[in-house]
């Protein structure tokens, strides 16, 4: 069978630079982890758990883009954002990423940093901004909530291939000769295409969820509604 | 925790399970965009591999963990590839969960009392002594302080 490789290998990004986004990310996951522990609850954690194992799975799934011979599949940052918030969200895909380094030989342990950085940091932290930004924004609907949760998935997915790009730029192993444009391009392209997918997958399980257990996601329980009265909050927005 | 929401749990464990048991045997199994884009340059032949050209994913060396019975989504020493895959899917869902779900229960805060299902998990619990003096409460008694 085909191997199934995800994630940054390792010898594709130089050693220093990979080990300087591991120091990074360890910081940020710090933060995360401080920040984390004022939404993680009795119910909650478990949840976040089931977070992290539902991403896991989903990320096996790769399904074809519309440009023949390449695949796509879920990083799963807007919907851990979506179901658990950002902190704890930036943690589940987290723990995959890990777990698919140290028992599934997917993705280096030397690029570990380089691949939390850009999946479970800047796509989780991108999907959430926009979150934020859409429910505000539109009608408190299952469709303003179907459109939110795709749209943040989407763009989050294009903005974390770019990582991998700023992340190539400061230490790719192979001379682009000044077409690191290129790769950004293609790098874009392509992640639009997948952003689709993971939209739909995004949509689709935020939808469900908030069908069965409307409590149990995050993002409907604390953020303000421009409609609801106000929540009194002790130390106000998170 | 609530009877429904461990029917919620087990509901969504069960279709991890099946997910990444079953389905995962029906994925493409093409290399993904990132992959795909470091194929660029190099001219590849039907399984994906690299005939010719120059491109980065040429610098790509072995896992350190390469020999792991797991590596690449599949039980070493299982010969049906479809058991194979499966197998290491619903391995690695469980890993996962029991590794997420065992870690943020460790973390979770411990000093409210659990919000109830309706209830908004902001600061609407009403204060129940010290114990339940949450983080953003204690930064502002230290500031009124």
């Amino acid at each position: 069978m085909e191997t199934l490789a995800m994630h940054i290998s390792n010898g594709i990004i130089d050693g220093p630079v990979a080990a300087v986004f591991a120091a990074l990310a360890l910081a940020a996951l710090t933060v995360c982890v401080l920040r984390g522990r004022r939404d993680l609850d009795d119910r909650l954690a478990p949840m976040a758990g089931l977070v992290a194992a539902f991403i896991f799975a989903v990320q096996m799934l790769n399904f074809p883009i519309f440009t023949a011979g390449v695949s796509g599949h879920l990083l799963g940052g807007a919907l851990a954002a979506m179901l658990v918030g950002p902190w704890v969200g930036a943690l589940c895909v987290a723990v995959v990423l890990v777990v698919q380094a140290l028992i599934f030989g997917d993705g280096g342990v030397a690029m570990l940093g380089l691949n939390i950085t850009n999946m479970a940091l800047l796509g989780t932290a991108v999907a959430y901004v926009l979150i934020a930004v859409l429910l505000r924004v539109l009608p408190r609907t299952r469709a303003g909530l179907a459109v939110t949760a795709f749209v943040a998935a989407m763009i989050s997915v294009v903005v974390a291939s770019q990582g991998f790009v700023l992340e190539y730029w400061l230490g790719g192993t192979t001379d682009l000769g000044n077409n690191l444009g290129g790769l950004a391009g293609t790098m874009a392209g392509v992640h639009l295409l997948i952003g689709i997918g993971e939209g739909l997958i995004t949509a689709t399980t935020v939808l469900t969820v908030a069908k069965v257990r409307p409590d149990l996601v995050y993002a409907l329980r604390s953020l303000p509604t421009p409609v609801a009265p106000a929540v009194p909050v002790a130390g106000g927005a998170r | 925790m609530k009877n429904r929401s461990w029917a919620f749990l087990a509901g969504g464990l069960l279709v991890a399970l099946l997910l990444a048991g079953v389905v995962s045997n029906y994925a493409s199994s093409h290399p993904d965009g990132l992959d795909s884009s470091l194929l660029k340059g190099c001219t590849v032949d039907a399984d994906d591999n690299i005939v010719g050209g120059s491109c980065p994913a040429q610098q790509a060396r072995d896992h350190e963990l390469a020999d792991s019975p797991l590596a690449d989504y599949g039980v070493r020493g299982v010969q049906n590839s479809f058991v194979s895959t499966g197998l290491s899917g619903v391995l690695g869902v469980l890993v996962t969960f029991a590794i997420g779900a065992g870690g943020f229960w460790l973390l979770r805060r411990r000093d409210t009392t659990p919000t109830d299902g309706s209830t908004p998990i902001d600061g609407t619990t009403p204060a129940e002594g010290d114990a339940a003096t949450s983080t953003d409460e204690r930064r502002h008694a230290d500031a009124n302080g």
